[in-house]
């Protein structure tokens, strides 16, 4: 493979005695994917601060396009498109009033800048829109905008923290569509999630985080196939008998987990196990068989939902 | 090699003195406020403007009426001479406070907009001189508006007078800068109220309506060290065409609070963005 684009070695970041990134290595190439999947406070948004040029490392190297983010901030920051986890839209302008002046921050050209406001107005969906005020959009339009104004000065790499947090289930849909497309294009995306789901669908490669370290590193598939079985039976015997049942079934399957309102079974063949389990008269209230997801690796790794 | 014009200009000031956190973006920075400007409440600048002119007509002509005339060293001047170009100071403090206090304050930590512009290729020293800028156009359109009104009237006694013009903008821009490091160190909308407990008292006791020589030494001392009182003696000293160095010392004061509130606001902004 060719030269990272991002390469980081021993990254680490503590504010006081709180160590918020210990000692993480990554690499991220050209035209990729990659992801940072996590719980919150697992480090994520601090890890992306550091690649963004915002905050500054306690040890540890980075390089970004071969170059230190601590010494050429303005340098750096000039590759990069940056989509926060809270919105910072300037809530004084209009729609295109505020990709304008951030394609200006650049220091790009006023005739440039207004030729790239109406291609990023289509691009979001948000043509009709141009002179709203930010104020009055919904959150997926104002999300929609971010990462519009993010692309303003045609980045190499988009950073996007949480980017589908607190959106109903079609605005991720059509947020999903628009990074894909960007993808496409040979944009290099960086991604925080606590959503697995999102990380399956748009993450080539991803890493792993909890506490401020990497638990695993890979592509969901290799993830999943590495840390879970083919599939997961879902079994719910009501809140109280869980735990008990537990217990009896741990001989059944490869691993269990019993979690507070249902137990997990992992296994090759989900449909087998539930029969064995009829047969074994045991009757739990509700049973779901479902392929393993990058939930039940973040379970086996930490021992914990990332969703707590 | 396709390089995207975004780098292409930040690489060239590679090399350059403060290319950490200086990128040459002043302009686009005003070019922001004017933006903003067109679509916002003008009452806010009407009363920054109108606030000045209502004291002129109160105590110029209120008190004009019980005291016709004043005597400064050895001239004797009119009332309302004697406090028009202090008006004129506090108008241009005024609008560089309103917007380097309130306004960064709002951008900084409701609207969180300067994290949207530091993550771009600008850096805090241009946030930090953009909006200090804005402030200072505003102090200087103000003192123009209100020179405006007290020319006509006759309450500029000498054509020096012409200066108070940049020295309102001096006295803006150092406003400004201190303004906004004070402000990027407040946690609150409360803690605001504490830049307006310092400013009402120094407009009264700072020799806005009469000589600070009616004072008792310690307080001629404490009032002496206040930026107002180096302000309204300046630009006193021009409308009244009294030119000496003294005049130099209180365009000093300002230069020296330039430098601090720059030097304060880019470290502040370093450590709240580059945290």
């Amino acid at each position: 493979m060719s030269n990272p684009l991002i390469s980081a070695r021993g990254l680490t970041k503590k504010f006081g005695d709180f160590t918020a990134v210990n000692g993480i290595d990554f690499d991220v190439y050209k035209g990729e994917s990659f992801g940072f999947l996590g719980p919150n406070g697992a480090g994520k948004s601090t890890a992306m601060r550091i690649i963004g040029a915002t905050s500054q490392r306690t040890s540890g190297t980075i390089s970004i396009l071969g170059k230190d983010p601590e010494l050429h901030g303005p340098q750096i920051r000039a590759h990069l498109g940056v989509v926060p986890q809270q919105d910072n839209l300037d809530m004084q302008l209009s729609v295109a009033e505020n990709l304008y002046i951030y394609g200006r921050y650049f220091g790009l050209s006023r005739k440039f800048v207004k030729g790239k406001v109406n291609e990023l107005l289509a691009f979001a969906q948000l043509e009709e829109k141009r002179d709203a005020k930010v104020e009055t959009l919904s959150g997926g339009m104002k999300r929609r905008l971010t990462i519009a104004r993010a692309l303003v000065s045609e980045p190499e790499i988009l950073m996007l923290d949480e980017p589908t947090t607190g959106l109903d289930p079609q605005a991720r849909h059509i947020l999903w569509d628009r990074l894909f497309r960007l993808k496409e294009q040979g944009v290099t995306l960086l991604i925080t999630t606590h959503f697995m789901d999102e990380a399956e669908q748009l993450c080539d490669r991803l890493i792993v985080m909890d506490k401020g370290s990497i638990m695993a590193e890979g592509s969901p598939a290799s993830l999943i196939k590495n840390y879970a079985t083919k599939e997961v039976l879902e079994l719910r015997f009501g809140s109280d008998r869980n735990q008990e049942m537990g217990a009896k079934l741990r001989t059944m399957c490869e691993r269990i987990e019993e979690l507070p309102d249902r137990v997990l079974m992992y296994t090759e063949d989900g449909e087998a196990l539930l029969e064995k389990i009829y047969s074994a008269d045991l009757h739990p209230k509700t049973s779901l068989v479902r392929r393993s997801s990058l939930e039940d690796v973040f379970l086996r790794l930490t021992g914990r939902t990332l969703i707590e | 090699m396709f390089i995207p014009m975004a780098v292409a200009i930040a690489e060239k000031r590679v090399g350059k003195l403060g290319e950490r956190v200086y990128s040459g973006r002043v302009p686009q920075l005003l070019e922001r406020g004017f933006i903003a400007f067109k679509s916002s409440t003008y009452m806010i600048v009407i009363s920054g403007f109108v606030e000045p002119v209502l004291y002129l007509l109160s105590f110029g002509y209120g008190i004009g009426k019980l005291l016709p005339t004043i005597t400064v060293g050895s001239e004797t001047i009119k009332y309302a001479a004697f406090i028009a170009p202090a008006l004129l100071a506090t108008s241009a403090m005024n609008g560089a406070i309103y917007d380097s206090t309130m306004n960064v304050f709002f951008k900084l930590n409701h609207d969180r907009i300067y994290h949207g512009m530091l993550a771009t290729s600008m850096g805090p020293l241009d946030v930090a001189l953009g909006e200090i800028g804005w402030a200072l156009l505003r102090g200087f359109s103000y003192a123009c508006a209100f020179m405006a009104v007290i020319a006509p009237l006759g309450l500029v006694e000498s054509v020096w007078g012409l200066l108070a013009i940049p020295a309102a903008v001096l006295i803006a821009f150092g406003f400004a800068s201190c303004g906004m490091a004070v402000t990027s160190y407040m946690k609150s909308f409360q803690q605001l109220e504490i830049i307006n407990m310092f400013l009402l008292p120094m407009f009264l006791f700072s020799g806005s309506f009469y000589p600070i020589t009616v004072f008792p030494q310690w307080l001629q001392f404490t009032v002496n060290l206040m930026p107002l009182t180096h302000a309204i003696n300046l630009v006193r000293g021009l409308c009244l065409g009294h030119i000496n160095m003294a005049l130099l010392s209180h365009a000093l004061y300002f230069v020296v609070m330039i430098i601090i509130g720059l030097i304060f606001t880019t470290k502040r902004l370093n450590a709240l963005f580059m945290k």
